[in-house]
């Protein structure tokens, strides 16, 4: 269960690969595919190609993998992700559907029960809550209230959280409403890598699974660090602060760790990759190193998957999305979330200092 | 005896002009006598059996053999007195919780059975337990469940609601949601180009959600072989069809679908029709099929529901003395010479003994162990590394 995933087109990247992403905007990345050069294994792709490779590989591995959403087959996805794939695969493995959450998600899990193994898109995670009886009930208690006779190996994916100028029913992050189930397996990826390794994984893995993907990561050519299937992922190394995020938040984490090294603190960002299970151990071991602790994320503050740890210095930071519906007028929507200065701010200030 | 005539119910609005079909149990004619056990005769079905939309009606005509009319009566026998043994251990309190009696709708279960192959799949909601047993699994598998016992077909940890076999995907807790799945399960026969085809069923309390219609459209769009069976017992819950349902036709709410209702408390009846779905779906591949049998139950909607708020005891006194299932074919089998009355009784006999010792087995087999708690809430082989009891010092950790 613990394996190492080898990611055939990426080579693990190092620090000075990595990109400081801080001052370009997102939409300066273009999704262009570098190609390897001679001498050593420098390209990377965008996230979106991470996951249309993703599946593209399990669908040609094994001929149960199919698509089932809105608009993933001839529209080649609303956010583009599954481009390319129903030319190559033709529509009996991906499939478009009505629109119909509850229905659709229910066949998928009814198809997973018969042994394929779907992978059900959902638009974005705001549109899974018409379906989420069939996500909780149908698919993950399933296996438990059959004492392990009923089996169901689907994978939800989709966008989750923050996209831009959206508005409030398009904006949550349900990362810890699927979180809280036991049943349920959930990962929110943030770098291509992770992308990559994690939708290959859910989609063998058999249990039901929660892939929350990002809409503003999905042009990015995020790169991270490969990791082991379900851990946490420590990003940055340091020795001052560990920041602890998942998704989007990881971004904007280690472009505040580089904001904190200008000024000498060294911020050890955690990317923590799997929501369930939780790996708390990798969190430990940071913490213990640098006895103060920052949690990131964009779901809303009641919910966010704070821990009390008992090597601190400080108490627990804990950076959320604000305890709003999410506004639309921009200058709202940018007090909704978590961004770069905010956490460099609170980052400073669990080192109790005040500049 | 039964009587013969034509029992209109209490109360049921049928469709303007058409007339809805009869729920005698006993108005098959014989046209062929029978002599041995194995050799096949033929039966006529009432021609009220069957309401028919938008699609041909049902033969009449219904060849069986003695043998699988015998077994028809013992299994209905069976399945009654396994409800009624589940229904004196709620009241003793062994049996906790939800508990969803079948009695009176066995004619349903057991004539589905005879008319679909073992690959086929079939769904359903919480009244379950007939399925279970009948789709290959055992009455002390059921009855243990039910019991919370280690022996029960899901280990004790699903109760009541939630008991699955290899053909038979439960039993399912959420009124509705079943009938998605059951199109999902449709859906991967077609992928897979089974020659199978799925039994998606749900009652007339479930037939007005919305997740019922949204898998009646993918079900028509993609031509899937799913049967969608109104199990119509007149009531969901407390509440009669007439005061949840704008249009009671149940059997006609597939719009695009075809429809077929049918005399659910004639086994020969029920069998036939789900003989005609399934050659519908599979072998002419003309996609879904809504099928509606008009039953009956007399129990309460459940274990905590007397059952007689909602309607009087003459009605289901009446139901029981002249339409019960079981009595009907009782009434086929002596009228046909197919069994004596001596013989039958000694199939209740045996049918009351083995349901008496599978209780008995049932109560041998031990609680689950503590370790269950933690057992399959993940795949065998993919748990995390840790999961958290109530308070810090309780959980289990796997590696």
């Amino acid at each position: 269960m613990v394996s190492r995933l080898l990611l055939s087109r990426f080579a693990p990247a190092l620090a000075s690969a990595r990109r400081p992403a801080a001052a370009v905007p997102r939409h300066a990345f273009m999704g262009i595919r570098r190609y390897a050069t001679a001498d050593t294994e420098q390209h990377t792709m965008t996230v979106r190609e991470a996951l249309n490779l993703a599946m593209e590989e399990e669908m040609t591995r094994d001929e149960n993998v199919f698509i089932i959403g809105e608009e993933v087959a001839r529209y080649n996805g609303a956010y583009k992700v599954t481009k390319g794939l129903m030319d190559k695969f033709g529509e009996k493995r991906v499939v478009d559907t009505p629109i119909t959450e509850m229905g659709f998600a229910g066949i998928a899990v009814g198809a997973a029960f018969q042994g394929l193994r779907p992978i059900c898109e959902f638009m974005t995670f705001n549109f899974a809550m018409q379906a989420i009886d069939q996500i909780v009930n149908s698919a993950g208690k399933t296996y438990y209230m059959s004492g392990g006779n009923v089996p169901c190996p689907v994978v939800f994916r989709g966008p989750n959280g923050a996209a831009s100028g959206v508005g409030a029913q398009h904006s949550q992050d349900y990362a810890a409403w699927y979180g809280s189930v036991p049943g349920l397996k959930v990962v929110s990826p943030w770098s291509a890598e992770d992308c990559k390794g994690l939708l290959k994984a859910a989609i063998r893995d058999p249990n039901p699974v929660v892939f929350l993907e990002n809409e503003m990561l999905y042009g990015g050519h995020v790169v991270g660090l490969l990791a082991s299937y379900w851990q946490g992922q420590v990003e940055k190394e340091g020795s001052d602060i560990t920041i602890v995020a998942h998704s989007k938040m990881v971004t904007h984490s280690m472009e505040a760790a580089e904001e904190l090294a200008k000024e000498g603190i060294k911020a050890e960002v955690i990317n923590l990759r799997s929501i369930r299970p939780l790996d708390i151990d990798t969190i430990i071991k940071s913490v213990k190193k640098t006895n103060r602790l920052m949690i990131v994320e964009g779901g809303f503050p009641i919910s966010s998957r704070a821990r009390q740890f008992d090597y601190l210095d400080a108490p627990v930071e804990r950076v959320t999305g604000a305890d709003v519906p999410t506004p639309y007028a921009t200058n709202l929507e940018a007090l909704a979330f978590p961004d770069t200065p905010l956490i460099t701010k609170v980052a400073k200030r669990a080192l109790y200092r005040t500049n | 005896m039964a009587s013969l005539a034509r029992v209109r119910l209490l109360g049921r609005r049928l469709p303007l002009g058409a007339r809805g079909v009869q729920t005698t149990a006993d108005t098959t004619q014989l046209h062929q006598a029978p002599s041995d056990a194995s050799e096949p005769f033929t039966l006529k079905l009432h021609e009220d059996s069957f309401q028919t939309y938008n699609c041909p009606k049902p033969d009449l005509e219904v060849q069986v053999t003695k043998s699988e009319l015998l077994e028809m009566y013992q299994q209905m026998t069976t399945m009654r007195r396994m409800e009624m043994a589940a229904d004196a251990l709620y009241k003793a309190k062994m049996i906790r919780g939800f508990c969803h009696l079948a009695i009176g709708q066995e004619a349903v279960s057991v004539g589905m059975e005879h008319g679909i192959d073992k690959n086929d799949r079939v769904i359903t909601g919480y009244r379950c337990h007939p399925f279970a047993v009948l789709r290959g699994g055992s009455i002390k598998g059921v009855i243990a469940e039910l019991l919370g016992r280690k022996g029960g077909m899901s280990q004790g940890k699903g109760g009541s609601m939630h008991i699955f076999t290899p053909s038979f995907f439960g039993g399912n807790g959420i009124v509705g949601a079943q009938v998605p799945v059951g199109a999902g399960a449709a859906f991967a026969q077609q992928y897979k180009g089974e020659k199978n085809c799925t039994f998606a069923m749900y009652g007339d309390g479930a037939s007005n959600q919305g997740q019922v219609f949204e898998a009646y459209n993918m079900a028509k769009l993609w031509n899937l072989p799913t049967i969608f069976v109104c199990e119509n017992n007149k009531y969901g819950m407390g509440t009669p069809a007439e005061r949840s349902s704008s249009n009671t036709a149940y059997f006609t709410r597939g719009d695009k679908i075809p429809g077929l209702q049918v005399n659910g408390m004639d086994i020969i009846a029920a069998k036939q029709a789900v003989a005609y779905a399934r050659k519908w779906a599979v072998d002419d591949q003309n996609g879904p099929l809504v099928l509606e049998f008009v039953t009956y139950r007399y129990g309460g909607h459940s274990m905590s529901d007397p059952g007689t708020t909602y309607r009087t005891r003459e009605e289901v006194q009446r139901m029981r003395s002249t339409q019960d299932p079981i009595r009907g074919l009782q009434r086929y089998l002596e009228e046909w010479g197919v069994a004596t009355e001596q013989e039958l009784k000694a199939i209740d006999k045996e049918a009351k003994a083995t349901v008496d010792q599978a209780v008995a087995e049932a109560k041998e087999s031990p609680e689950p162990p503590l370790e269950d708690l933690w057992k399959d809430v993940y795949f065998k082989g993919t748990e995390p590394q840790f999961l958290r009891g109530r308070e810090r010092e309780e959980g289990k950790r796997f590696y």
